[in-house]
């Protein structure tokens, strides 16, 4: 089963095995603009991607609403 | 990777710091620091009266939590914009109506006060319509808007008393604006970009405790902290200059680690040794009340809210 990262309405899928930031650059996703939760905990670069996993990302940049 | 602080596993990591922290560290450090930095800009104390300015964004909520759970006296300040989603969808909630619910929510769970203004309400009409009356932001509001929420927050701050006027922009923010700054060495602008924007008669100082906080660890912050934050992005502000100005830098982030905080903490230090010029607090001088609104105008006569609506009753008469 491939593992699934889905961001905002978009979903990407990759091998298991690799590294969320290898998983990350492989969909051409910038490390630097999202957060990355699993299971409803955050995840850090280095964790390895299990099959199945289905990792959520947070988009981080914001614009116009704030004041 | 581990926690630094417990050796537990590591739920947010700052490249830039060389730290990564557990969840519970973490949400001690996060507001140690903003603590650390409202001392070392000289922000506020605990004697004063706080006004949030909230949009129900991540950011302005994060720093209202914060700034409560630091023990001071924070109330919150929403200004009701009246944007609609762009979208024909009607599973899409109107974007200032869930912003608005959003920060409602937040209040009310934790039994803030949250003053709202609703410019449609005040000055009959809302943001989308006030730009599109005017020559300053047809199909592209975000100036008018700008306009409209920096008179309202100080003339709210002014009315209610508070003394201060705290926003939750984040260095990415922060360091998106400078670029742009930069590039157009537009140096009236660079003078007045700081932490804080000193107080003048009329004027309410201006704070930026998050300021040197990456968005990244802002958006941590408000995920473990269960703060429930409006999602969706303005509607105006898809494929804005300060979006692409924040996907540049964090580009260059991720290949050089630490990048944009040097970037902003270099800019405020050469600023402040004056390499850039007499910086704001020094000019205010100049300003004069307007004639109508009070508030304080550098040019004379009418301030650029007051002409903002001179124009829209001409729209209206013609």
């Amino acid at each position: 089963m491939p593992v699934k990262l889905i961001l905002r309405e978009k979903e990407f899928q990759t091998k298991p095995g690799m590294t969320l930031l290898s998983a990350l650059e492989k969909c051409g996703i910038l490390p630097e603009s999202v957060i990355a939760t699993r299971q409803g905990e955050l995840i850090l670069e280095d964790e390895i991607l299990q099959e199945g996993d289905v990792v959520y990302l947070v988009a981080v940049i914001s614009g116009g609403g704030s004041v | 990777m581990k926690c630094r602080k417990c050796g537990g596993k590591a739920a947010v990591n700052m490249r830039q710091h060389k730290l990564a922290l557990c969840k519970e560290h973490y949400l001690e450090w996060l507001p140690e620091q903003t603590e650390r930095f409202i001392q070392k800009y000289q922000m506020f104390t605990h004697d004063e009266k706080v006004l949030v300015a909230v949009s129900g964004g991540k950011d302005s909520l994060a720093l209202w939590d914060i700034l409560v759970r630091l023990g001071y006296q924070a109330d919150g300040l929403y200004i009701g914009l009246g944007i609609t989603s762009l979208s024909d969808s009607p599973m899409v909630a109107g974007y200032s109506a869930e912003s608005y619910r959003l920060a409602q929510k937040f209040a009310d769970e934790r039994r803030l006060t949250l003053h709202v203004v609703e410019v449609e309400q005040t000055y009959g009409y809302p943001i989308p319509s006030l730009a599109e009356m005017t020559n300053r932001g047809k199909g592209r509001p975000c100036s008018v808007c700008g306009l409209v929420k920096r008179h309202e927050m100080n003339r709210i701050a002014r009315d209610l008393g508070y003394a201060v006027l705290a926003t939750g922009h984040n260095l990415d923010d922060e360091a998106a604006v400078l670029l742009s700054n930069t590039l157009t060495w537009a140096g009236e602008c660079l003078l007045r970009q700081g932490p804080v924007l000193p107080e003048s008669p009329g004027l309410a100082r201006k704070v930026k405790p998050l300021c040197r906080f990456y968005e990244r660890e802002m958006t941590a912050y408000a995920l473990l902290r269960g703060i429930e934050y409006i999602y969706q992005e303005c509607p105006y502000a898809v494929g804005s200059t300060t979006t692409y100005n924040k996907e540049l830098l964090n580009r260059l982030e991720s290949q050089r680690p630490g990048a944009k905080l040097n970037f902003y903490l270099r800019f405020l230090q050469a600023r402040q040794e004056g390499l850039l010029g007499k910086i704001d607090g020094e000019r205010r001088e100049t300003l004069q009340p307007c004639p109508q609104c009070g508030q304080p105008t550098s040019a004379p006569g009418l301030c650029s809210f007051c002409r903002l609506f001179a124009r829209t009753k001409n729209k209206e008469v013609s």
